[in-house]
């Protein structure tokens, strides 16, 4: 096999199952282990399977008498395992073992925005004066915290144009219900009652799922066929009892809306609010404004955009920036600059002038953990380092869309994509591959799979975000193992496809029988148990 | 720029094979007037990691961490000391840097440690089963009442008094759409006769113990009262340490448990992130908000985990799911699960029982100074005492003097003038006899 001077492979690898065998002998992986585990692959039970009545912690063992827990104290067991701290760091590094993570490949999901996460975010996050600060510790002892979160403030409300922003909710889809419930609050300001929200048929489920959350109806907008929002549907049915729109933009084909000030200005001239789903920022950032834009709110994700990490599903970060017209509903606590320094309002009651918060989304002030490294990247990258990210984001993306649109179907593959390629499976048609199958083979060939079956709008749909991470070399080794893929499939030689993943920690799982019949956590056999 | 791995050849070659002038002939669906020039940005440029290092080490700097006093605050949040293990192993590039486990095959990892955290929730709790978390206590607090709302088609939310008034202002905000949320009266220190207030339109009643101000609450009869009226009951848990020592919810028949569980493997961080817990009943769980994960077998017959009942989710059922969550507290369970690992049975009776036992001594020697009067008689860690002046006058004064008190009630209830001279103290693991003292003597010298 050829190597590249890095010593990797300049071609797929030859498929180590098919080498030939000395007759008479059995090939190694036919033959099993006799551990169960596979070289560095270990098999790893249940950390209650795994207990054994040791502890990892040394704490003395204070004897409570006299106890002041008004009767209330434990009666029975709780049913924890026990193990030492050797145990559970092993138990704990062979799971991680089992994961695909950014940091050990190349993470194509679109929508998800899987970017390098620099450690020094992490570094700084743990200094004591953030993560050791409690979020009712005396003003005086936390201005450091404050002066942080007002600095993160002026970065968001400057990259994005918008005069006002809302720290306090946790995720993308909590910003969401705080901008509708600032849109509610607004609204019924004015003495009027809005009930209907104009979700387009390619947004994010948050999207629909936020509205119903926050009391509206949710009526769907059509999709043009070049996957553009068909603005004049949604002109058609604004009207007096539409509250807002929720419109992603760049939207989740991976396409800009170009005709979105001409929607905002229809929407406004409604009296309707434009609530814009920021998650795609990261295409955009330091180059577009979306104030600018006519939007009234916006959420945005600090564990896409600004790299804060995914960590297998969350924390995230959803600040919300919010319109002139928007901000004096801003939930509480607000932050408010005397001079040099910082205080919190906390009190609905004594909110400065004009302010009329809709409520609270939280206990506490947000996600400080997040702004802590949300504005480390942002100090890291500079305005310059934003927008070169998001520039190599779309170049990156549009390159693997020129790359692969001949051997792989791009609907909307006629034009420029922004940070996301769209491709469907129309290119599987008649070949015998199925469109998850096709995803499933990637895994076998060191990939995660890219967002499959979203945006609901394109039938099949394939959606690849490679982010402004990867090198160059990364992408054209990835662009050599879809196309490897695509043309086997193309060709018909299903072989590869049928029943994979075949080198993962686990095949095919049988989701069905998971929700037919949920096991949520462990129990004990209870024969097992009767024998000990 | 160090994180960007494109070179200026790399973008020609790239734009070359794109059949792209420059990069900006990408952008070209943006409005001309909408793309504007990088001087538009008010903002400093790119930095080398030891000048961000400096900015961000000056602000911590202001600071004053709670390890580097006496410290005392509570309500809500509390000071533990969490094992090295535990933040190293979350720091692992696969756990850390990993998404949503929406590809079972490369992910069992994350989802054996969400179907572990998921386990250990229930048994903490008492209840059958819990997801894979949501936000923190209070948002989970909120998705609780809402739950309660669903299953009993019912509105009205009555919220006990000593529950934590940012969980109540965030159940308000969100539940209140939905019905009336009604906060009963409390006198700090004794339990509200909560049970006269459940009426035929009652949804749920949310009771907090320990509740804000420490007390330890029976449960039991507000459950059965509640059950009479067609209710439900909702135990909040902001200090799940507690559950090492207290009999837990589901064994005093709640229906639904909202708890915060940053005592566990999660540090103080200014107020998040944290992670909620939420734990019900199985005859409850198609109404369950978040995710699940679940156990199941591959094609090959070896045990595995996958994200199960997604059909509840937003990203299947988009209006019509039983919550808009997406994004969860994923790494902040990890730590739970671990920390709590590490502690096993008898590890967290153990660290129960210090807190227990070091909370008591300090309330006995704050009784005894003038000026000190101890609210709370039944407590776990925490307690709230009564000072002969306003006490976030006092506070202020003694983190002066280098202690920080605790949580004044004032600050948690801004408009009531009962609670003004009322300080809320918590006592962990962490505090010493040194803090005890200095606290005291602090508070003799302003008292």
């Amino acid at each position: 096999m050829s190597m590249n001077n890095q010593g990797r492979p300049t071609a797929p690898a030859e498929d180590s199952r098919r080498r030939t065998v000395a007759p008479g002998t059995v090939a190694p992986e036919e033959l099993g282990t006799i551990s169960g585990d596979r070289g560095l692959d270990h098999e790893e039970a249940l950390i209650f399977e795994l207990g054994h009545g040791a502890v990892g912690v040394d704490l003395p063992d204070v004897k409570v008498a006299d106890d002041r827990l008004g009767g209330m104290r434990r009666k029975a067991a709780i049913g924890l395992p026990g193990l030492s701290e050797p145990e559970v760091v092993r138990h704990y590094v062979r799971l991680s073992r089992m994961n695909y993570a950014i940091d050990s490949g190349l993470y194509p999901l679109g929508s998800c925005t899987m970017k390098h996460n620099p450690r020094l975010n992490e570094k700084m996050a743990r200094l004591p004066g953030f993560g050791d600060l409690h979020p009712l510790a005396p003003g005086s002892t936390t201005q450091g915290a404050l002066e942080l979160i007002s600095q993160l403030m002026t970065w968001l409300t400057t990259l994005t144009g918008m005069p006002a922003v809302a720290m306090s909710p946790k995720a993308g889809a909590h910003g969401e219900l705080c901008g509708l419930l600032a849109i509610r609050a607004a609204i019924a300001a004015r003495g009027e009652n809005r009930t209907r929200v104009l979700v387009p048929q390619s947004a994010h489920g948050t999207n629909p799922a936020t509205a119903a959350f926050a009391g509206f109806t949710v009526d769907e907008v059509p999709a043009k066929p070049n996957g553009h929002v068909d603005a004049e549907a949604l002109k058609a049915k604004l009207g007096p009892d539409v509250a807002a729109i929720m419109l992603t933009n760049p939207n989740t084909c991976g396409l800009f809306e170009g005709e979105v000030k001409e929607i905002a200005d229809a929407v406004h001239a409604a009296g309707a609010y434009f609530y814009c789903d920021g998650a795609n920022f990261n295409a955009i950032a330091g180059k577009v404004r979306p104030g600018d834009l006519g939007v009234d709110a916006m959420h945005i994700n600090l564990h896409k955009t600004f790299s804060t990490p995914h960590g297998g599903g969350g924390p995230g970060a959803g600040p919300v920036v919010l319109s002139e017209r928007l901000a004096p509903y801003a939930p509480i606590p607000l932050l408010v600059a005397d001079g040099q320094s910082f205080r919190l309002i906390e009190d609905q009651a004594a909110v400065p002038q004009g302010a009329k918060p809709f409520g609270r989304m939280c206990a506490f002030h947000g996600q400080m953990g997040m702004f802590v490294r949300a504005l480390t990247y942002m100090l890291s990258h500079g305005r310059d380092g934003v927008r070169q990210a998001s520039e190599d984001a779309v170049l990156s993306a549009n390159y693997i869309l020129a790359s692969l649109k001949d051997v792989m179907s791009a609907p909307f593959g006629d034009g420029p994509c922004m940070h996301e390629a769209l491709f469907d499976d129309s290119f599987l048609d008649g070949t015998g591959v199925a469109t998850l199958d096709f995803a499933k083979a990637m895994i076998d060939e060191g990939y995660h799979p890219m967002t499959m079956y979203f945006p609901l709008v394109v039938h099949g749909a394939m959606l690849i975000e490679p982010t402004e991470s990867e090198s160059k070399e990364s992408l054209d080794r990835f662009i050599h193992v879809l196309r490897g893929l695509a043309t086997e499939a193309r060709a018909g030689k299903t072989e590869r496809f049928t029943g994979a993943p075949r080198l993962a920690p686990r095949r095919r799982l049988d989701e069905t029988a998971a929700a037919r019949k949920p096991v949520l956590r462990f129990r004990p056999d209870p024969l097992k148990e009767a024998a000990e | 720029m160090r994180y960007l791995p494109l070179t200026s050849e790399d973008r020609r070659a790239m734009l070359a094979r794109i059949g792209a002038p420059d990069v900006d002939a990408l952008f070209r669906d943006v409005p001309k007037a909408a793309l504007v020039p990088l001087s538009a940005f008010d903002l400093p440029d790119t930095q080398g990691e030891l000048e961000v290092e400096r900015a961000l080490s000056r602000l911590a700097a202001k600071n004053v961490a709670a390890g580097a006093a006496p410290f005392f605050c509570g309500a809500g949040a509390y000071k533990h000391h969490v094992p090295s293990s535990v933040d190293h192993l979350i720091q692992r590039s696969e756990f850390l840097t990993s998404y949503t486990p929406y590809q079972p095959e490369i992910a069992q990892g994350t989802l054996q440690y969400l179907f572990e955290f998921q386990t250990q929730v229930a048994l903490l709790t008492g209840m059958d089963v819990a997801n894979a978390s949501l936000y923190d206590g209070s948002t989970a607090t909120a998705e609780a009442v809402l739950m309660a709302q669903r299953i009993t088609k019912r509105g009205k939310a009555i919220l006990s008094g000593g529950l934590h008034p940012h969980y109540a202002e965030t159940v308000e905000t969100v539940a209140g759409l939905w019905g009336p949320v009604t906060r009963s009266a409390v006198t700090p220190g004794l339990p509200e006769d909560i049970v006269a207030l459940i009426d035929d339109e009652t949804a749920c009643v949310v009771v907090q113990s320990p509740d804000v101000f420490g007390l330890i609450r029976n449960l039991r009869p507000i459950a059965d009262a509640a059950h009479a009226k067609g209710a439900l009951l909702i135990a909040v848990v902001t200090e799940v340490v507690s559950l090492g020592l207290l009999e837990p919810p589901g064994a005093q028949g709640a229906d639904i448990v909202a708890a915060e569980g940053q005592s566990i493997g999660n540090g103080l961080n200014f107020g998040g992130p944290y992670v909620g817990l939420f734990a019900t009943r199985e005859k409850f769980l198609r109404q369950m908000p978040g995710r699940l994960c679940g156990e199941t077998v591959d094609v090959e017959g070896r045990r595995g985990y996958v994200l199960t009942l997604s059909t509840r989710e937003q990203h299947i059922r988009r209006e019509k799911a039983t919550s808009n969550i997406c994004t969860n507290s994923g790494l902040c369970t990890l730590a739970f699960t671990i920390h709590l690992s590490l502690l096993g049975e008898e590890g967290l009776t153990r660290l129960a029982c210090i807190n227990h036992a070091k909370a008591s001594s300090l309330a006995d020697k704050l009784a005894a100074l003038p000026g000190v009067e101890v609210l709370t008689q039944a407590f776990f860690n925490e307690f709230t005492a009564r000072l002969s002046k306003p006490a976030a006058q006092v506070v202020d004064q003694l983190a002066a003097k280098g202690v920080i008190a605790g949580v004044p009630a004032s600050r948690l209830l801004p408009h009531d003038k009962s609670v003004e001279n009322l300080l809320i103290l918590a006592v962990t693991e962490t505090n010493t006899d040194d803090d005890f003292a200095a606290l005291a003597k602090a508070l003799q010298e302003v008292l």
